[in-house]
């Protein structure tokens, strides 16, 4: 579904991503694990088309997406949920969903799929006509999470769902990823929290300073020395 | 102050206060979305006006036509001018983009010096604008009647457009987050582009009226309505639309009634609104409607 290959991204003289290549397969989950710092957002922002690429390349269902914009990038099937939720906060809920589904002109499948969504995350039925900016921080990464979906994407990145969540929400954001991902749509994530990732995912990439350093199958990582000790904090 | 003069005077500063709120409005919607003082906007203003003016004595067309395709017309130029001049400095420094602004501003003038000439033109209003109308014992000019009228039919669809369409959706999102807005979906440099078509058809809109209001028309004319339109969208709270209309009538009354209430301060009518802007801009800078902006973490 999607192939990275030698991707290379500089921030004015820092050389953010030197050399990332990285594959996710039709209806698994990859995730992307890794310090601050490591150049996961990065990477997601270069998938999307948010920053150039310097050189390396990006193939989406075999084209080549390198150097397209991102509004190209996301009618061609992507979806982000972005780091920091990224919630249009001037906007109701109902909005910020319809925003998600704004390439779309099929009036019924947006509808039905708002219907979808909301069953995803029944707690955003509740507050639908709400400014997005009022609601609680796991409400707004549910907000985003949902946003996302309202494209109907094929493959959805997700940039740390977790982040800021009680334990107790971050469980309700999985177990919809959980369901999102047996409907059939391929997923790709970025956590810190490197344990509940790897639990989802089928294949993990481990990065550090712009590089990968380790990659293999979720379960194999989470037996992985280096990675319990570096990541899971054992 | 006698009954008749002081209904002749809210009349008149209340058009006058509707074509700052037209113009304010241009002024807003462009910052809010880009962060930039479009200060070519009081030019797209004057261009509108002559649009009209040619259409109307060059071709012949009938009145209403003229305006509409004058209208139109400039609408264009805003786009043109956000292609060219703006679109190319989007990704540099604010700063440019502002410099950038000035640039057009001052071409926009010259060009006009330099094509129709500096002497002012006649421009002819139609009959319904100069027919007077009694309210109680005051008579007061079509003008005053049907400028108010107009400009609030007006910003009633641009309200519309904002708050009820998927483009209206897209420039509030823009607003927020023009990166996230791409994520999206959304092509942002047409978002942008609609946006100086709206704020450039409005500014003509103006235009238009304002020289029916004052029938005279010359290069130099939208500078101080540019800049007390401004005045207006920073004391309403810039980015904000309905700041902006609450700024440009408060103006426009605040600009009439100290001339009217006090005839000895006359020549300092421009004085006292931008004494006001440096009120504002000392004492509640983000404007009466104008927020602080709180990040949720």
């Amino acid at each position: 579904m999607l192939k990275v290959r030698d991707l290379h991204v500089y921030y004015g003289g820092i050389h953010a991503l030197k050399g990332i290549s990285l594959d996710v397969p039709e209806g698994e989950i990859a995730t992307l694990i890794g310090a601050n710092g490591a150049g996961k957002t990065t990477t997601l922002r270069a998938i999307t088309g948010l920053v150039k690429a310097r050189r390396g390349s990006i193939e989406l269902e075999g084209r080549d997406i390198t150097h397209w914009p991102a509004h190209e990038v996301v009618r061609n099937g992507v979806a982000m949920a972005p780091e920091g939720r990224k919630i249009f906060r001037n906007l109701t809920v109902m909005e910020n969903l319809l925003m998600g589904a704004y390439p779309r002109k099929d009036t019924a499948g947006i509808k039905k799929d708002l219907d979808w969504v909301t069953s995803l995350f029944p707690r955003l039925k509740e507050r639908f006509s709400q400014k997005g900016g009022t609601l609680s921080g796991g409400e707004q990464q549910m907000l985003a999470v949902g946003r996302a979906l309202m494209s109907k994407p094929r493959l959805l990145c997700l940039d740390e769902p977790s982040l800021g969540l009680a334990p107790v929400l971050m469980a309700e954001v999985y177990r919809g990823l959980a369901k999102i991902h047996n409907e059939g749509c391929t997923i790709l994530l970025i956590e810190q929290n490197a344990r509940a990732a790897l639990k989802l995912a089928n294949y993990g990439y481990v990065m550090e300073t712009g590089v990968i350093v380790l990659e293999g199958k979720g379960s194999d990582l989470l037996e992985n020395e280096d990675v319990r000790k570096a990541y899971l904090g054992e | 102050m006698s009954l008749e003069t002081f209904i002749q005077q809210l009349a008149n500063g209340v058009s006058l206060g509707s074509l700052y709120a037209l113009i304010a409005i241009g002024y807003t919607m462009v910052y809010g979305i880009l962060r930039l003082i479009n200060f070519a906007h009081s030019d797209i203003f004057m261009v509108g006006a002559y649009f009209a003016f040619f259409l109307i004595t060059v071709f012949h067309l009938p009145w209403l036509l003229s305006a509409v395709l004058a209208i139109a017309l400039t609408a264009c130029v805003g786009m043109a001018i956000d292609r060219i001049a703006y679109r190319p400095v989007r990704n540099a420094p604010r700063i440019s983009a502002l410099i950038t602004a000035v640039g057009v501003s001052f071409f926009l003038e010259n060009l006009g010096l330099v094509t129709v000439g500096a002497r002012p033109k006649p421009f002819e209003r139609p009959e319904l604008m100069a027919r007077v109308v009694r309210i109680g014992p005051a008579a007061i000019s079509g003008v005053s009647i049907w400028v108010p009228i107009l400009s609030v039919g007006l910003v009633a669809i641009l309200l519309y457009v904002v708050y009820r369409t998927r483009l209206g959706m897209a420039m509030r999102s823009v607003a927020t987050d023009i990166d996230t807005t791409r994520l999206m979906g959304v092509n942002v440099d047409t978002v942008i582009s609609y946006t100086f078509a709206i704020g450039s058809a409005l500014a003509a809109a103006g235009g238009i009226m304002w020289a029916c209001k004052y029938p005279q028309i010359n290069p130099l004319m939208g500078i101080y309505p540019g800049w007390k339109a401004f005045t207006a969208a920073v004391i309403g709270g810039i980015g904000n639309i309905t700041g902006a209309m609450i700024g440009g009538f408060l103006i426009g009354l605040i600009e009439i009634m100290a001339v009217a209430v006090f005839p000895a301060l006359s020549g300092y009518r421009d004085g006292i609104i931008f004494g006001l802007l440096l009120v504002f801009l000392l004492v509640r800078p983000t404007g009466i409607l104008g927020e602080t902006l709180k990040e949720k973490v």
